[in-house]
């Protein structure tokens, strides 16, 4: 076979797809070329791009279909089935609100759902200014305190609805406040 | 042989069947039809739905017919009250996560769902709950998906990634929430899809449909005949099979009924896509003699199919090149009919109004591509039915079909040759390529006629035929799996072919994303359907005087009247179309 017009992409797509991606990712990907059932290894992949990036996008999910070779609707598939998988940028603070059986007799719906009204965004979701990542959790071992919120790796007990705006306000404060 | 067969009892009845042989598979032995829907015995197995659970002797819970092997002394019961009730329970689950819309709904009547509810005995919903909420994607020109009716057999998912090889669907998220869609849940129009059409026959429900041109089409055919001249041709596999939505057996030919029922509808000019088949021929043999001569790379890849030509765009773009530039025979007619007959009728080309009738779904994106669009930006055809969307106006409309008269198509652009009519079947494009290439290499009229070794329902056909002293090498896929097959093995530089036919759907545009749904008793896929299409379309082009494209007098006296030389600057302008690569790239 031989033709006169160069019409293949690929160069240029590899190109692209491998600027998008930490040299780490791109070089593991590299390393799974002709071993059997290297399409096994999409998890970990995955698991190193958000390692590395704290989160997956959309560029960086095409970036390693083309790269591994593996279906992008398999590999976005994967992504949202499992929770551990950010589709969002990770705020700088993360809310955990703990909704096992302690905390949520104690009100947790409640607490979750202030949350939700303050910071305007549902759980999963990331607030626009990048301060605040919402998720829920079950129990942390601390149901003495329920409810219990927790931010980064404070925990804050038992939490009333009326306590939830005070709370974020001390983040955005200590944020503000200049570095001593 | 003894060793490897397993008796057991179905039912208090006992059969012999092959070691590795599933209890679903064993009961249909007995005539005993267990019910399905996850399940297509040409696809892999799901085990999701439930329905086809079975009772077990020694076993508490239930087990799945499709997914278990028989064993040895096995005892089934597949009719207890325990497991119809089981069965019924799952529907009743099913359809309570269901829009319940039958009345309004595309696929009333024809609906597996709905149909094993009744079968099922559903008569009345004792369950009512959460109901799942998803917008409908209706962003592609093809294929519209309607996620809230899906019941997430995942056949689409299947079929697209095993039959086709494209992979374009995907379960996303988990749970209640789960959905099945492209990458990312984004819109088909923008994913790898290549609008083959194939998880619409496929799919259970209506959760997968074509694009509607009907509404566009009525209202075409209300205006004032001095506003517009509706044009209609019919492809060649609608004749093989639109008979089927009319209750006449598959396969039965149904050219002349067709042409009466297009003309009661209101068509001003009834037109062969047969015709646009013959030129084709004439334009791609010529090409193709052109690059045999070493003008141009071979081998030569067929461009008719529009679900082919978008894989080509989307998964091998370093393949466009060898693909023919010859436009497909709806877009040849289509031009034709908005320039050269627009012009001896006195009409505008804005005043004709083109409508196809296809086997196929891609066709609606073939027809909204820019490339075939006149210089105003109007495409050459105006709407695209499928053969099920023909039979519901024709039923809509009130048309007796079976018993229509036969009617005949309008000249000069309904007279076609048989080897036009074969152009439906996989291997036909070939076939008839053939014949007029070999006429033309030996200048002997009386070449060969029948090529066997092309024919036939297979996925992959190879073989050598010699014409001239020239051995020429030839390669037939349908099912784009198959495609891949053979072009990698183009790129691999083993064996040099000269021409390979390549159609997207799995036996050729008879068994078309946009046919009709086989009877309830047949699976889609099954090899049977596309075998009888065809065995109608071989039947025709037998029966006709005409057999090789180039003897149309009608295509003759276009070159002479209008055209000018095969290839040459006019029919290239218009015949002729070009590729490009597409986003996103597809995963091999």
């Amino acid at each position: 076979m031989s033709a006169n017009v160069n019409t293949d992409n690929w160069p240029a797509i590899k190109a692209a797809s491998e600027a998008a991606l930490p040299a780490r990712v791109v070089e593991f990907i590299d390393g799974l070329k002709g071993q059997t059932h290297s399409e096994s290894q999409l998890i970990a992949i995955l698991h190193m791009v958000q390692a590395e990036c704290g989160w997956l996008s959309q560029e960086h999910m095409e970036a390693v279909a083309q790269l591994a070779q593996i279906p992008l609707a398999k590999v976005t598939g994967v992504a949202t089935f499992y929770h551990y998988f950010r589709l969002q940028p990770r705020g700088k603070h993360m809310i955990n609100v703990c909704l096992g059986t302690a905390c949520y007799v104690k009100g947790a719906d409640k607490i979750s759902q202030r949350l939700m009204d303050n910071l305007g965004i549902a759980f999963g979701e990331t607030t626009k200014d990048g301060m605040f990542s919402l998720e829920s959790t079950r129990c942390l071992g601390t149901c003495g305190l329920a409810p219990v919120v927790m931010i980064d790796d404070q925990v804050h007990g038992p939490v009333t609805p009326g306590e939830v705006s005070l709370i974020l306000e001390k983040y955005l404060k200590k944020d503000k406040a200049p570095k001593a | 042989m003894t060793e490897n067969m397993i008796t057991l009892t179905i039912d208090s009845e006992t059969v012999q069947v092959p070691k590795g042989t599933t209890v679903l598979k064993a009961a249909e032995k007995l005539g005993i039809h267990i019910p399905r829907l996850c399940y297509h015995p040409k696809l892999s197995l799901e085990g999701a739905c439930r329905i086809c659970v079975v009772q077990v002797e020694g076993f508490s819970s239930f087990l799945t017919a499709c997914s278990h092997e028989v064993w040895e002394g096995m005892n089934v019961q597949t009719n207890s009250p325990e497991i119809r009730q089981a069965r019924r329970d799952i529907v009743e689950l099913l359809l309570d996560n269901h829009p319940m819309d039958c009345q309004t709904c595309d696929r009333d009547g024809i609906c597996e769902l709905q149909k094993q509810a009744y079968r099922l005995g559903v008569r009345e919903r004792l369950f009512e709950g959460k109901r799942k909420r998803f917008p409908i994607d209706d962003a592609s020109e093809s294929v519209v998906r309607t996620p809230e009716k899906c019941i997430l057999c995942g056949r689409c998912i299947r079929v697209c990634k095993e039959v086709q090889g494209v992979h374009n669907l995907s379960q996303h998220g988990r749970g209640f929430e789960t959905v099945v869609g492209p990458a990312n849940l984004g819109k088909m129009d923008d994913s790898a899809c290549i609008q083959c059409g194939q998880c619409i026959n496929v799919c259970p429900t209506a959760a997968f449909l074509e694009k509607d041109h009907t509404e566009r089409v009525w209202q075409a055919l209300a205006l004032p005949r001095d506003v517009k001249h509706i044009v209609v041709q019919p492809a060649p596999s609608i004749r093989a099979a639109i008979g089927e939505c009319f209750g006449m057996p598959i396969g039965t030919p149904v050219t002349g009924k067709l042409i009466t029922a297009l003309r009661r509808l209101g068509f001003d000019a009834v037109f062969d896509t047969n015709f646009g088949a013959d030129l084709t021929i004439i334009e791609e043999a010529n090409e193709f003699l052109r690059r045999m001569s070493g003008d141009g790379p071979l081998p030569l890849l067929t461009s008719c199919s529009p679900g082919w030509v978008s894989f080509l765009e989307k998964f091998y773009p370093e393949m466009i090149p060898f693909t023919s530039t010859c436009k497909s025979p709806m877009s040849m007619l289509s031009t034709l009919s908005k320039t050269h007959y627009a012009e001896k009728k006195g009409l505008r080309p804005d005043q004709v109004y083109m409508v196809a009738i296809m086997p196929c779904v891609a066709k609606k994106f073939e027809a909204a591509r820019p490339e075939h669009a006149m210089e105003d930006g109007t495409p050459y055809t105006d709407a695209v039915l499928t053969t099920r969307e023909l039979a519901w106006m024709i039923k809509s409309y009130g048309i007796d079909f079976q018993n229509l008269p036969d009617g005949e198509f309008d000249r000069p652009l309904g007279i076609s040759s048989g080897a036009a009519d074969i152009f439906g079947a996989t291997g036909g494009v070939m076939e008839a390529a053939l014949r007029t290439a070999a006429v033309k290499l030996t200048g002997d009229e009386l070449g060969p006629l029948v090529f066997e070794d092309v024919r036939g329902v297979t996925g992959l056909k190879e073989a050598t035929v010699n014409v001239a002293g020239k051995e020429i090498n030839i390669a037939v896929s349908n099912g784009l799996t198959n495609a891949k097959t053979i072009l990698e093995a183009v790129k691999s530089g083993g064996k040099q072919y000269h021409l390979i036919e390549i159609m997207a759907c799995p036996g050729g545009c008879v068994a078309g994303g946009g046919q009709p749904y086989p009877p309830f008793d047949m699976d889609v896929l099954d090899p049977q359907l596309p075998k009888l299409r065809a065995k109608a379309l071989y039947q025709i082009d037998h029966d006709k005087q005409l057999r090789r494209s180039h003897e149309n007098p009608a295509i003759a006296h276009l070159y002479a009247e209008f055209l000018g030389e095969p290839n040459g600057e006019k029919a290239h302008a218009l015949l002729h179309t070009h590729y490009h690569a597409r986003m996103p790239r597809g995963i091999k």
